[in-house]
């Protein structure tokens, strides 16, 4: 059994980009989408084109922080059969072929049913780093806290441009592998412009005591990578890749990853 | 806290009742192991300015008075205690007591909640209310709101229903409101909230979220309840002054049971009063197609609180099937929860069949038509009242049960002529009367 002592694989991830000077390119993908198979390749096709991270989501019937792109795909995918089993599928399968980090993105109802320490067993025996929460807060989470504990496992949750300073700083402390800044009051999906939110919610994260901030929401070229990785340790891209793997599958989420990443680099903004 | 294992939190409130405590009032954000706030943060602060803002209002004299003076002279209220004395004969000689909320301005109980939210939406400076709604009535009583103080109204309800209830569309837009159709998911009741919650977050600088039920994330079970509970007050008022004594039974009907819990709450603290409610049991419970949450749910957390629900082994969650719209939702409010779980209610199913029975002795025996969701609870007195008539039938005749009568059936003309086959087949009535049409 894991303890709390064991290191952070999203930190790892992220401390390794800093050191080449970039930011880290963490991508989402939704598992099940295409098919659990092609969701496989393209998590490998991303990690070996640039991405630090993958963060692989569960399609969930009330996803409330998605917009239209994430919402068709994981419909897609549940509609296709997917079960919440799965997904650990998916992570072994991109875990043992590359050297990625990979989180899994969930609502927090199918963990409940699993039992969150079953899943929590299940996810660290996958290879997975963590999970990320977009509907649990620190203030509802002490089992998962616990469990998290127990098998290591990174815990990201979010903090917005509404979190007020004494929201931030408990969710920065709550939190273990990196802090996710949603860039603006919305839900997923590519927008023209990073928001110049994104820039004040990292900061305050910073001040709260974060060492590892990353920001998403809205991300979808290299050139707001490059913006975004002025100021954050890492950039989260999701609508972008998973339209872009619907659109022309597995070797186009390698060429948008490969892409995106060019923007990593801090030397020159 | 969290999930604490389930048991002795429930089983200290239950005994704690007992022993004479109070369940009144609860405020929240947990009732035993249900409520508190499983929302996104960018929410949270939304919440907590919400919350801060009712907590001062309620202490307010101003803002009592506000809700004091709107029930009286734009609702109606109060709203009458009626005795069913031909329907009673049906519910083994019980006395069957109505409180009609069906004679409220738009027809039904959701005014309550609609005009304190809307007043709290004022004061919190915000110009735009958005709402989800299933058949419409919650969606009709929000644009009620809205053109009465001046918001803006816009109103969320799938793309099916849209087409089904076209006439409560138009409804919502003869007030102002905007009706967006919803896509998204299963295009029901809880893709709508769904997207509400989608359009909240994008602009709660501005906006409030008018939820129409007492569920959701912390503040809005105990919230909505608060703005109900004037059902109860003057349900057990009325009974006090008409009969002198307390009733026997109050049954109400339960989808997210927001009209439930404003009259339960007014007999928590009363052990003599038996109190029931009964969900949306479908095509029946063991066929899988039915609204029975607590029945047949488990614990989950869904739109913002932990409460029974509808769902499958993945924690996915399970479309209900209903033919009430106002009840076809596969979640429940968490003091539902709560009080199913400390057993101080009784919540049973009660079949489409049963439920349309009720509806037609209702309108033959006491000249009202009732909404279908309300003939749950008709129904569900039926069986109260022929249980204590098994019992004991010379005593059954002094029993007194009081049903919420939670909005009237003007809406459910269509459905009722479909089920009863009163159309001529090919009419446009009969071509829109599937599934809940609204006329």
């Amino acid at each position: 059994m894991s303890t709390a002592q064991t290191i952070s694989k999203s930190a790892v991830a992220i401390d390794k980009a800093r050191a080449e000077g970039r930011a880290a390119l963490i991508a989402y993908l939704p598992a099940g989408y295409p098919s659990v198979e092609d969701s496989i390749a393209a998590g490998i096709a991303a990690a070996r084109n640039g991405a630090d991270l993958i963060e692989i989501g569960i399609p969930y019937s009330d996803p409330v922080m998605d917009g239209q792109v994430i919402q068709a795909a994981t419909t897609e995918a549940l509609a296709k059969g997917f079960s919440v089993n799965q997904v650990f599928d998916v992570l072994r399968g991109i875990t043992s072929q590359t050297d990625a980090a990979v989180l899994v993105m969930t609502y927090w109802n199918p963990v409940v049913r699993m039992g969150v320490d079953e899943f929590s067993r299940r996810l660290s025996e996958a290879g997975g780093a963590g999970l990320i929460t977009p509907d649990l807060i620190p203030d509802e989470a002490a089992e998962w806290m616990e469990a998290s504990d127990k098998y290591g496992l990174d815990r990201v949750f979010l903090v917005a441009p509404s979190s007020t300073a004494e929201r931030m700083q408990r969710t920065v402390d709550a939190s273990r592998g990196f802090v996710y800044a949603v860039s603006i009051m919305g839900v997923t999906g590519a927008r023209s412009s990073v928001s110049t939110a994104a820039k004040d919610v990292v900061a305050a994260a910073h001040n709260a005591g974060a060492e590892r901030v990353c920001v998403g929401l809205g991300v979808s070229n290299a050139d707001q990578v490059r913006e975004i990785a002025a100021y954050a340790e890492g950039v989260i891209v999701g609508t972008a890749l998973v339209k872009t793997l619907g659109d022309g599958g597995v070797d186009a989420v390698a060429t948008l990853t490969k892409d995106l990443s060019t923007g990593l680099s801090r030397e020159k903004a | 806290m969290a999930e604490a294992p389930s048991g002795n939190a429930d089983n200290n409130a239950a005994e704690a009742f007992l022993q004479g405590g109070s369940l009144k009032h609860a405020p929240g954000p947990y009732f035993g192991n249900y409520g508190g706030r499983w929302m996104p943060e960018s929410l949270i602060a939304a919440l907590d300015e919400l919350e801060e803002t009712f907590n001062k209002a309620k202490d307010d004299p101003e803002f009592r008075a506000q809700i004091a003076d709107l029930n009286k002279n734009y609702s109606g209220r109060p709203s009458l205690l009626t005795e069913a004395k031909r329907f009673s004969q049906h519910a083994g000689g019980v006395r069957v007591f109505l409180k009609r909320e069906d004679l409220n301005h738009t027809g039904s109980h959701k005014i309550n909640n609609v005009l304190g939210q809307a007043l709290l939406a004022k004061r919190m400076g915000k110009t735009r209310v958005i709402a989800e709604t299933g058949a419409g009535q919650h969606g009709v009583a929000s644009a009620t709101a809205a053109a009465l103080m001046g918001l803006e109204c816009v109103v969320y309800m799938g793309a099916e229903d849209c087409r089904r209830q076209a006439l409560n569309v138009a409804r919502m837009e003869l007030l102002g409101a905007t009706v967006i159709p919803v896509t998204s998911g299963s295009q029901t009741l809880k893709d709508a909230i769904n997207d509400a919650l989608r359009d909240w977050v994008a602009n709660v600088d501005n906006t409030h979220y008018l939820l129409g039920t007492a569920a959701g994330a912390h503040p809005f079970p105990a919230m909505v309840r608060y703005f109900h509970e004037v059902i109860g007050e003057e349900a057990r008022a009325q009974i006090l002054e008409q009969e002198g004594r307390l009733p026997d039974a109050v049954c109400a009907c339960i989808g997210g049971g927001s009209n439930a819990i404003g009259i339960f709450h007014g007999f928590l603290d009363d052990p003599s009063v038996k109190i029931y409610g009964f969900e949306a049991g479908g095509d029946g419970v063991e066929t899988g197609r039915h609204a029975a949450t607590i029945t047949l749910g488990k614990p989950g957390v869904l739109h913002g609180a932990r409460s029974y629900l509808m769902q499958d082994d993945d924690g996915q969650t399970i479309e209900s099937h209903s033919i009430s719209a106002g009840l076809d939702y596969p979640g429940v409010g968490p003091e539902h929860s709560y009080l199913a779980d400390i057993g101080r209610v009784s919540y049973e199913p009660i079949t489409d069949s049963e439920a349309m029975e009720a509806f037609r002795l209702l309108c033959r025996t006491e000249g009202i038509i009732p909404a279908i969701e309300s003939s749950h609870a008709l129904a569900g007195a039926i069986k109260v009242g022929q249980r204590l008539a098994a019992d004991d039938a010379e005593a059954a005749r002094d029993k007194i049960v009081i049903v919420n009568l939670s909005g009237r059936g003007d809406k459910d003309v269509a459905t009722a002529a479909e089920w009863f086959d009163l159309l001529d087949k090919g009419s446009a009535e009969s071509e829109i009367g599937k599934e809940g049409e609204q006329l």
